[in-house]
């Protein structure tokens, strides 16, 4: 997001800490295996560590081969091997049969296992299990979080949706808590905390116990993150499930945005190979459009083209002074400005195929139908069609929770016939996946969400103590009602407007879809930053199922 | 302490400290000695034998020396120094030829000298290497002393041995002159760091070097600048001028800082608080006319000596030296305090040193309350009650390690309550599973919010508990039981299975069975897989599930079969694609048999069948298809695919039949224009009007652009 211009806006920290605190940290484990040594890696930690410390600096400190862990042990004649992975069971029983292979043949070598964020004893258990516990030393790299932009800082774990949302696993809540606390130590105490949904509650509270467990003096530190904001995703399906039509989003949607880097494939630049590129606000043209509407993104660059040519036109009529400041001092600045404006114009062209073959307008109006809660039996025929000609079995499932969401669940005849027809297009082994997308609550029959509350109701009713909470939630869990058409009459979601929505100077956040709705998520921290906590939102709260906080000076508990 | 030692009795032992802690020494009936350094890792020594030992020795003594340890012992005239390995005799340098046979022997507190007294009333005084002597002395008293030790101040080059004999105490030094003390009754003497306790049936008294600053002040006539300091302070409080006098005195000299150090160091010699009252209200007087005297070491001085002459108090009885209680520190000095249970004046004397809590008043509240639930008299609940009372929440409590005291003295109702007073749930887990409590192990162990911690409980219980009690103890706790799952999903799949079983959850059973039907490598076994998942989901009543279980059943021996029929791949295909893939090649009889088998929709079929077809190029086939009866998804998508196989010939055969509303469309589509605004223009449409019109080109479709714009004209016009 663009602060450059606002004044009201502070400079974000310098989150480049974070960086260099990761690298440190992972020479000096590398170093606690002096010598040579291969290193594996967890593929989805290749991104991030790529950010982090490229090949030139493992390197340096002495690593030989790089390896990818994958299901092939790799044939390697290194002494020392070293692991840099997740804190998987599948990968430790991967370790174990290498380290197994190596003693079956009498082979000794030196093992050093790397979890990153951290450790679970789970893992330790299966290395016991497998019998290489004595085998291998273990070590966490507390890399918690990587920064991807001046200002966006992920946890990337990719796992943590699935482990906590379907598979109700708390164990990630633990490298929240821990994340937070590097935070906090960095960059001193928060200003005020907000959070709502379960999942932010309890990160929230088990890193208040780590802060008070730690005693460690972060009083009188000047604060430079204000306000923090907890909220669980499943208060806010809608706004992932919809199409996104800003150019950074069609950029993600198109070639897939890998921490904070983008493969631009030959389609786009024009020649035979890829090009690997970071889109953050570093690159010029890039942090200009990531925001616009796609409709005007082209426009921007064509003009923006011509100003370079003008630029370039300067060099005419010059002298020779005027020329060696030229190239001294604006060619190269240019040079790359033009190269990535060739680069986005090919990744538009890009898009603008991909988008007209698959009839994105239809998809789109599909979708705004269901926002508004109109035509929605055209819609699902939409959805049938969209099914039955295999168009393409993300898309399929995005619209049908989509309507699940937005409707409050399926008719049982569409519940039925939907997923019919769905297995019959992409084959049974999705009656799995309808299974867990019921289980998370994004796609769910209309019937069974009401009985569930009903009994809810009842049994809350009976009980009033912590025992009611806690049953009510286990329920919760199993279908819960996602109320959006209450919740977006309430915060004025889907805007009315008469005529044309004028992206090109939009009057509210519901540019990023059109103009068709304003993401729940974006309206609630606005309305609860105006407000400076939930109070006048207790109906919305409601809806969205409670477990809302609100703490000031983050030293007391939450209220 | 080994079988010798049982089999031949201790005659003697002597305590000893080295660096390694405290040692004990024993000499046992057979005339062997044994050592070990430290009583805590009790390691027993046997030291080698002393050739020709026949009796006791008449005197030894342990002395350390470069962290070895080894005994000297005297037999007679001769010495011998036993060390790990040998036996040797030594002879001290300068001793005297005629000195005679050894009585007795003193090592110093330090162990850095020693002294030797002969049955001729000689004492050879030197360093403890036995390579050095300092001096001799002669007490022409032949009767064997009843002990010998050493008196001396650290830092103090004056060195003294005190000898006792039943009535007299005779202390030499480096002089030929000694000081001798009547005892009046039975005394035994105990040499400390900085002087020597005489205690007696009715007396302890302090033998000590006067420190210096103490002689400078108390000297008789001294005119040191202490001594002035204090004169000055006594005439002031008279109120005469002589108080200016001795202080003009001082400060000529420029010695007044002097002075006041002199003051404060002195009082902390004294034991008497009056005699400290004068010398620290002297040095508070003197510093008064010094400009930044620092303040601190009257201040500590001050604290120090309240300190203790509260300890020296009778009641308490520790009667510590400055000296001591310095070498001492006030961290022992507490501890030593708590293992006499005098917590009052411990908490006291921490809160009157402002120590933190956690180090001071919070540690012996702790302590305190260890020692609280030993009180057997006292129920549960009072105990309880009287800890949490005056524990409260003070930081640095662990009310857990308070409760594994508790059920150390076996008291495990105790230490339950007492753990329900300890904030953080993650530092109950420990105790509760030593005390057997898993099940409250494992709500803790969840509260805490450390998955780490869940784990291990939920290991310990497997372990612990028959696998059924196991399997309801975790469907009561939730997040226990996705932990546990989620293991059992990767590393033990049977379990999960008895884990679904368990709980009749026949939902999960099913999708266990789909899960593993994708591991089956042949047909029959995916296929009993399925089966299996098929009774569980009726079962579940699941009818949804088990019906599309049933088709894929059906579907998997209906592409074994196609697959031998064809000799193509067909498994693992949708039925979407096995249809398709039938049309590709021609088979349209089979097809429409899995059409009407597993009834797929209509418009499905018209879908697939039309897509197939176009991409096999088969138009004639395409064409009759569409003749055999009415299309249920229109006609349009026939002119769409045309299209899209760029087969503008075919799509133009469609065109007409398609729906008047998305007639415009369709001719756009195949690049009729003319047909297309005909269309438009029939319906009166406007939006269809200019999205034909936006496809014209000037130069060739002049003439429909002319049509269009004159019937959007007459539209507006009405």
């Amino acid at each position: 997001m663009a602060f450059a211009g606002r004044r009201d806006v502070p400079e974000p920290p310098d989150f480049g800490i974070l960086k260099r605190l990761a690298r440190d940290q992972l020479i000096y484990l590398l170093e606690q295996l002096p010598g040579k040594k291969d290193l594996f890696i967890e593929a989805d930690l290749m991104s991030p560590l790529d950010r982090i410390a490229n090949v030139s600096i493992l390197k340096q400190h002495e690593v030989d081969k790089l390896y990818k862990v994958e299901s092939r042990p790799a044939i390697s004649a290194s002494d020392q091997f070293c692991f840099l992975v997740r804190p998987r069971i599948k990968t430790m029983r991967y370790i174990a049969d290498i380290v197994n292979a190596d003693k079956m043949s009498g082979r000794s070598r030196k093992y050093k296992i790397i979890f990153s964020p951290q450790k679970f004893y789970a893992c330790e258990m299966v290395l016991e299990e497998e019998g290489v516990f004595g085998d291998v030393t273990c070590d966490e790299w507390s890399f918690y979080l990587l920064p991807l932009d001046e200002d966006i800082i992920s946890m990337e774990l990719p796992e943590f949706f699935r482990d906590y949302f379907l598979e109700g696993d708390h164990r990630w809540i633990n490298s929240i808590a821990r994340a937070l606390q590097l935070l906090n130590s960095l960059y001193g105490p928060f200003g005020k905390a907000y959070g709502i949904g379960r999942c932010a509650k309890m990160s929230y509270e088990l890193w208040r116990d780590l802060e008070e467990e730690s005693e460690a003096d972060g009083q009188g530190r000047k604060p430079e993150i204000g306000n923090v904001f907890f909220m669980d995703r499943d208060t806010d399906y809608v706004t992932a499930l919809c199409s996104q039509v800003v150019y950074e989003g069609l950029v993600d949607d198109t070639f897939r945005i890998k921490c904070g880097s983008v493969d631009f494939g030959p389609d786009v630049t024009s020649s035979d190979k890829s090009i690997k590129v970071l889109l953050n606000a570093q690159d010029k043209v890039f942090s200009q459009i990531r925001n616009e509407h796609f409709s005007s993104v082209f426009g921007f660059l064509s003009q923006k083209s011509r100003n370079l040519q003008a630029q370039y036109d300067r060099r005419r009529g010059m002298d020779i002074k005027q020329m060696k400041n030229f190239v001294s001092q604006e060619l190269k600045g240019l040079k790359q400005e033009h190269r990535l404006l060739s680069l986005h114009i090919g990744a538009c062209e890009s898009i603008m195929k991909k988008k007209t073959k698959q009839d994105f307008q239809e998809m789109i109006k599909a979708e705004h139908s269901l926002l508004e809660g109109f035509d929605i039996r055209e819609s699902t025929s939409f959805i049938e069609e969209h099914i039955d000609r295999q168009v393409s079995p993300i898309e399929s499932l995005r619209l049908m929770c989509l309507l699940s969401i937005t409707e409050n669940g399926l008719i049982p005849k569409d519940y039925r016939s939907l997923k019919t027809q769905y297995l019959q297009s992409y084959g049974p082994e999705h009656l799995l996946t309808f299974h867990n997308l019921k289980r998370v609550g994004l796609l769910t029959e209309q019937s069974a969400g009401e009985t569930l509350t009903a009994v809810e109701s009842k049994v809350s009713k009976l009980v009033t103590d912590r025992a009611a909470g806690k049953i009510t939630d286990a329920f919760n869990s199993l279908a819960r009602k996602s109320n959006f058409r209450a919740i977006s009459k309430k915060l004025g979601l889907i805007p009315r407007v008469d005529g044309e929505y004028d992206l090109k100077m939009p009057r509210d956040m519901a540019y990023v879809f059109s103009g068709a709705y304003i993401p729940l998520s974006c309206k609630i921290i606005e309305q609860v930053l105006e407000r400076r906590g939930w109070l006048g939102l207790e109906e919305v709260v409601r809806l969205l199922n409670g477990n809302e906080f609100s703490v000031s000076g983050s030293t007391s508990a939450p209220g | 302490m080994g079988n010798e030692v049982l089999q031949n009795h201790v005659l003697e032992a002597k305590v000893f400290h080295t660096e390694y802690g405290t040692g004990v020494a024993i000499l046992t009936g057979a005339h062997r000695f044994s050592l070990t350094t430290n009583i805590d890792d009790l390691k027993l020594r046997r030291m080698p034998e002393v050739p020709g030992l026949q009796k006791p020795p008449s005197c030894w003594a342990v002395l350390s020396q470069d962290r070895v340890t080894i005994i000297l012992l005297a037999v007679g005239q001769d010495l011998y120094l036993l060390d790990n390995t040998s036996c040797s005799v030594v002879t001290p340098p300068g001793m005297s030829p005629s000195a005679g046979a050894y009585l007795q022997m003193a090592v110093s507190f330090n162990y850095r000298c020693l002294a030797l007294f002969t049955d001729t009333g000689y004492i050879w005084m030197g360093l403890a290497t036995l390579k050095e002597k300092l001096c001799e002395f002669n007490s022409s008293i032949r009767s064997p002393p009843k002990q010998m030790v050493w008196c001396m101040r650290p830092q103090s080059r004056q060195r003294a041995v005190v000898v006792a004999w039943d009535r007299q105490l005779m202390v030499v030094g480096n002089s030929t002159e000694c000081i001798q003390f009547v005892l009046d009754e039975d005394s035994y003497l105990v040499p400390e760091l900085d002087g020597v306790r005489i205690l007696s049936r009715t007396s302890h008294e302090f033998l000590h070097e006067i420190p210096e600053a103490s002689q400078e002040i108390f000297k008789i006539a001294s005119m040191a600048p202490g001594a002035l300091l204090l004169e000055a302070q006594k005439e002031y409080e008279k109120e005469s001028q002589k108080a200016d006098e001795y202080l003009r005195e001082i400060k000529d000299q420029k010695l007044l800082p002097e002075a006041v150090s002199q003051c404060i160091e002195a009082a902390g010699y004294e034991h008497e608080p009056d005699t400290q009252k004068s010398l620290l209200r002297a040095a508070s007087f003197g510093k008064c006319f010094i400009d930044k005297f620092p303040a601190e070491s009257f201040v500590h001085m001050c604290q120090d000596l309240r300190v203790l002459n509260a300890i020296r108090d009778y009641q308490i009885g520790i009667p510590l030296t400055f000296t001591q209680y310095k070498r001492l520190t006030i961290e022992v000095l507490l501890d030593r305090l708590v293992l006499r249970r005098l917590y009052p004046l411990a908490i006291r004397i921490c809160e009157y040193l402002r120590l933190s809590e956690i180090q001071g008043v919070s540690r012996i509240l702790a302590h305190w309350a260890c020692y609280k639930v030993q009180q057997k008299d006292k129920s549960d609940e009072e105990v309880a009650h009287a800890i949490n009372q005056k524990l409260g929440d003070t930081p640095g409590i662990s009310y857990s390690e308070i409760a594994a005291r508790a059920y150390d003295c076996g008291r495990t109702e105790l230490a339950i309550k007492l753990l329900e007073y300890e904030p953080r749930s993650g530092e109950q887990v420990p105790l509760l599973l030593k005390m057997k409590r898993s099940k409250l192990a494992l709500s803790k162990a969840i509260e805490s919010g450390d998955t780490d911690l869940v784990y291990t409980v939920v290991l310990l219980l497997k372990n612990e508990l028959n696998r059924g009690t196991f399997f309801m103890t975790l469907q009561n706790q939730p997040v226990a039981l996705s932990l546990y799952r989620q293991f059992c999903k990767h590393q033990e799949r049977e379990t999960l299975k008895d884990l679904y079983n368990q709980d009749d959850n026949h939902q999960e059973l099913g999708n266990f069975h789909v899960h593993s039907s994708y591991s089956e490598k042949r047909i029959e076994g995916r296929v009993g897989a399925l089966q299996n998942a098929l009774d569980e989901y009726y079962k579940a009543k699941n009818e949804f599930a088990a019906k599309a279980t049933e088709d894929q059943i059906k579907l998997l021996r209906l592409q074994r079969h196609l697959q031998e029929d064809f000799d193509k791949p067909y498994l693992d295909l949708s039925l979407h694609d096995t249809v398709s893939n039938l049309i590709l090649d021609g088979h349209h009889k089979r097809a429409e048999q899995l059409y009407r088998e597993f009834k797929i929709p209509d418009k499905r079929y018209w879908w697939l069948k039309i897509s197939a077809l176009a991409n096999r190029g088969d138009w004639e086939e395409m064409e009759k298809f569409s003749k055999s009866k009415k299309s249920p998804i229109g006609y349009l998508p026939f002119v769409e695919i045309s299209v899209k196989h760029h087969n503008r010939y075919e799509a133009k055969k469609y065109a007409p039949r398609v729906t008047p509303e998305q007639r415009v469309k369709a001719f756009v589509l195949v690049g009729d224009l003319d047909q297309a605004a005909d269309a438009a223009i029939e319906h009166k449409n406007e939006t269809e009007m200019n999205f034909v019109l936006s496809k014209c080109t000037a130069s060739t479709d002049a003439a429909v652009a002319e049509k269009l714009n004159r019937a959007r004209a007459q539209l507006l016009k009405k």
